[in-house]
């Protein structure tokens, strides 16, 4: 594609962005080039993200006026039905139950360490929500309220952070990849999974998640790229919490937004409101719509903030202060639903404490599942190594049986030597 | 001091590609029956059509490898035969590359994928190291990842800068990872179909200086004796060869290194003395029975490796001899490697690289007086 070096030149918008050549928006992919013919708008238009964020719900709880909720042509988002708002509420609440059990789990040394996504929560819903059965999640070590909202069993989900093996759930069985920590490699493997799957023709979209920080590593690079060269359902979900552990955003980059990243790529960006559910919800089901229909892969960047320290073995005050974040309490995405809820009528406090009961029977399940003490079996050191295991694991498995046998055998005989 | 091995000068897309086409073709047209003088080359290539051909699900792709059909020619053809969908390039990113293959394996297919040469392969080590290697395992077995990664591997070929790295110690070192690496035409095609046929990941390291070295092979009998197998994928993995047999003294080696051996071994049965040869196939898993049976018969050790010396496949070769063989051995195990230096520049290699000298030396060594 030839992008005019007359940056002078205006577009069709007359908005002062360099234009394509008309000739060139002709071979775009079906979704862009029908923005691009509808709207009448240019192919950067269409890719670049609209100008304010999307926000539908504002922080009070109140629905904006379509004209303020930041939709321009061919950045169109249609509020979502109410079945699926008031679903995404109860995972909401659920997954707030989910981070704070957590959180106190970690403190009582039942769990090794659990990054929280309290107050990313909506983020964590809509990644879930916005997919089809048949849709795979690539999630990080963050994403387990979105692994949970899934359908993967809390205690699987948990499992990571218990400490008893590396993963808990079975990836293939519930369409999500093993909870990511390298940073961005995961975004690699929705890549390939969404290729295999359309070589094949199926017509599987993937979500792709990672955090501000990793926007900055390699792979994010690598991964928008095959993703948009070999014209992949993937969308790339960013969830922008301000902070890369103590590292603001501004160190990380400095581009418009990361959602403008998406054009260097030649896919579509959009930047949402990342603590308003409704938006969240109407933005992704959009994308995963697009992309099912050929549009390509496309990058959603969501403004949020994480509320709590980096992991409970983090102490944020070192690096930000208290007075940023009870800014953000006052956008917090529970109390915002919540109010627009009720308002609108499909939430009363009867419904809410059904939701609450819920949400106690997944923290009482949490308790229960990793108060337990596990025991590991050390044989599974060597089991699943590799597929064909090899003759050197073999011997090393079985010195392991027999040093434990011994030392059994030693316990036994010391005691029956005291009786 | 070259063995008996017809290296190239191909190396990069600057050397002559007539060089590289003629040899293909002169590989082509040997399509008689019965046994032919066959490139490595071109049983690496015909393992990989044979693969395709077999299951719809393995794909190959990488850097050049689609119209080019790769710098040294391993994929030719590929593309033309099985359409754009199973053989393609990709953008130039060895971590994307890599990356992809997990998420494909991951949802049933079977990439060979190529790394265009060993140090080029360093941008995919962490998907390599944190995830090829790791998945089966943190998944319970869950998660296969029956993939290849194809590495043009070690010098011998007048490379320059980053074209002749000996790789294969980072990834042995890594647990969860197979290494293979063949020595002889044959080998190449069978250790090929099972490297892909294998529910592992495969690190598949292919000497290139080798790549155009001949054997007298029967493509079509190899493919008839791999496929009657109903489990041909244990036949090489895990087992060593014995290259030469010999009762003085044992030389061990692997990939670019063999041939060196066994020309070593040729020059000291001139001189009387009789050396056994290991080709060790696969480095992981590794074959300690026949290493260990060859050295107790004959006492004497030597291993042969293009890699450095320090902390290395060799040094670990020499422990498990020295742990399994102690009672056994007359002399101390010694080694003959590639010294502790980054590759040299092609006027310098020859230095470097362990050459029938050095190991009749090291052989020599091995305080035959006692
Ligand atoms: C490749 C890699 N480098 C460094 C780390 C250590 N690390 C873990 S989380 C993190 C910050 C990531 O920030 P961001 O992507 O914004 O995600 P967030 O934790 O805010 O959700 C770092 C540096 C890592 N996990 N992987
Ligand atoms: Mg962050």
């Amino acid at each position: 594609m030839t992008i005019s070096a007359d940056h002078a030149s205006l577009g069709a918008t007359g908005q002062g962005r360099p234009t394509l050549e008309v000739a060139e928006d002709a071979r775009l992919p079906g979704p862009a080039a029908e923005a691009v013919r509808k709207f009448g708008i240019t192919t950067e238009d269409y890719m670049l993200p609209a100008r304010h964020q999307i926000q539908m719900v504002d922080q009070d709880g109140n629905l904006k006026h379509h004209s303020e909720q930041g939709a321009e042509p061919g950045h169109e988002y249609p509020l979502p039905g109410n079945d699926e708002l008031l679903a995404a509420y109860e995972q909401l609440v659920v997954g707030r139950r989910v981070n704070d059990q957590n959180s106190a789990l970690v403190r009582q040394g039942r769990m090794a360490v659990y990054p929280s996504s309290h107050g990313q929560e909506a983020c964590q819903v809509a990644a879930a929500l916005c997919l089809a059965d048949g849709d795979w999640m690539f999630p990080t070590y963050r994403d387990a309220v979105a692994v949970m909202a899934r359908g993967v069993d809390p205690i699987e989900a948990m499992t990571i952070f218990r400490g008893d093996w590396h993963g808990g759930y079975d990836p293939l069985k519930h369409k999500v990849g093993i909870q990511c920590t390298p940073l961005t490699t995961q975004l690699l493997h929705a890549v390939g999974v969404a290729h295999a799957a359309k070589l094949r023709g199926e017509d599987t979209v993937v979500l792709a998640m990672c955090g501000d920080g990793a926007t900055s590593e390699g792979d994010f690079h690598e991964a928008l790229n095959f993703a948009a060269v070999f014209h992949l359902p993937v969308i790339f979900f960013v969830q922008n919490n301000q902070y890369a552990i103590s590292v603001p955003l501004a160190h990380q980059s400095v581009a418009p937004s990361l959602a403008h990243k998406a054009v260097g790529y030649g896919m579509a960006g959009e930047r949402v409101d990342g603590n308003d559910a409704v938006a969240l919800l109407a933005v992704l089901d959009r994308a995963v719509k697009l992309a099912r229909e050929g549009s390509g892969p496309l990058l959603v960047e969501a403004h949020t903030y994480r509320m709590q320290a980096h992991t409970n073995a983090d102490d944020a005050t070192r690096y930000r202060q208290d007075s940023e974040v009870a800014q953000w309490v006052a956008r917090d995405p529970l109390t915002r639903m919540k109010r627009y809820l009720t308002d609108k009528g499909l939430l009363d406090d009867g419904s809410d404490a059904r939701i609450a009961e819920k949400a106690e029977t997944v923290a009482a399940q949490l308790r229960t599942g990793l108060g337990e003490d596990v025991s590991v079996d050390p044989q599974d050191l060597f089991k699943y190594v590799f597929a064909t295991r090899t003759l050197q694991l073999d011997q090393q498995s079985a010195l392991l049986a027999d040093e434990l046998a011994r030392d059994a055998a030693g316990a036994f005989s010391e005691e029956e030597a005291y009786k | 001091m070259s063995p008996t091995v017809t290296t190239s000068a191909e190396a990069d897309g600057n050397v002559s590609l007539a060089t590289a086409r003629a040899a293909a073709s002169a590989a082509a047209s040997a399509e008689e029956a019965g046994p032919q003088p066959v490139t490595m080359a071109k049983a690496l290539n015909t393992a990989m059509a044979d693969a395709m051909h077999a299951d719809d699900s393995v794909l190959v792709f990488g850097e050049d490898v689609g119209m080019l059909g790769g710098v040294f020619r391993i994929t030719d053809g590929l593309m033309k035969t099985f359409g754009e969908q199973r053989c393609f390039d990709t953008p130039l990113a060895e971590s994307g590359i890599v990356g992809m293959a997990v998420g494909m394996a991951i949802n049933g297919m079977r990439p060979v994928i190529e790394m265009q040469f060993d140090a080029f392969a360093y941008p995919a080590f962490e998907q390599i190291v944190s995830h090829v290697a790791k998945m089966h395992n943190r998944t319970k077995g869950r998660v296969k990842l029956p993939m290849v990664i194809r590495v043009p591997y070690a010098g011998g070929i007048g490379g320059v800068e980053h074209h002749c790295d000996s790789s294969e110690s980072y990834y042995a070192h890594t647990a969860g990872l197979k290494v293979y690496t063949p020595a002889t035409v044959a080998d190449a095609y069978h250790m090929l179909r099972e490297a892909i046929d294998s529910d592992d990941p495969v690190m598949f390291m292919e000497p290139k200086k080798l790549y155009w070295s001949k054997d007298l092979v029967d493509l079509d009998a190899l493919r008839e004796e791999y496929e009657r197998k109903a489990d041909g994928r244990e036949v090489t993995e895990g087992r060593a060869a014995i290259a030469r047999s010999g009762t003085d003294a044992t030389l061990i080696a692997y990939g670019p290194s063999v041939p060196t051996a066994l020309a070593a071994a040729a020059a000291a049965a001139e001189e009387g003395r009789s050396l056994e040869v290991i080709d060790i196939r696969t480095i992981v898993p590794f074959d300690d029975a026949t290493v260990a049976a060859s050295v107790r018969k004959t006492g004497r050790a030597v291993v042969v490796a293009e890699a450095h010396g320090f902390a290395s496949v060799s040094s670990e070769i020499v422990a498990r001899i020295q742990e399994r063989c102690f009672h056994h051995l007359a002399a101390p195990i010694r080694r003959v490697t590639g010294f502790d230096v980054p590759y040299p520049a092609p006027k310098l290699e020859h230095f470097y690289l362990p050459g029938v000298d050095r190991i009749l030396d090291a052989v020599d060594d091995l305080q035959w007086e006692d």
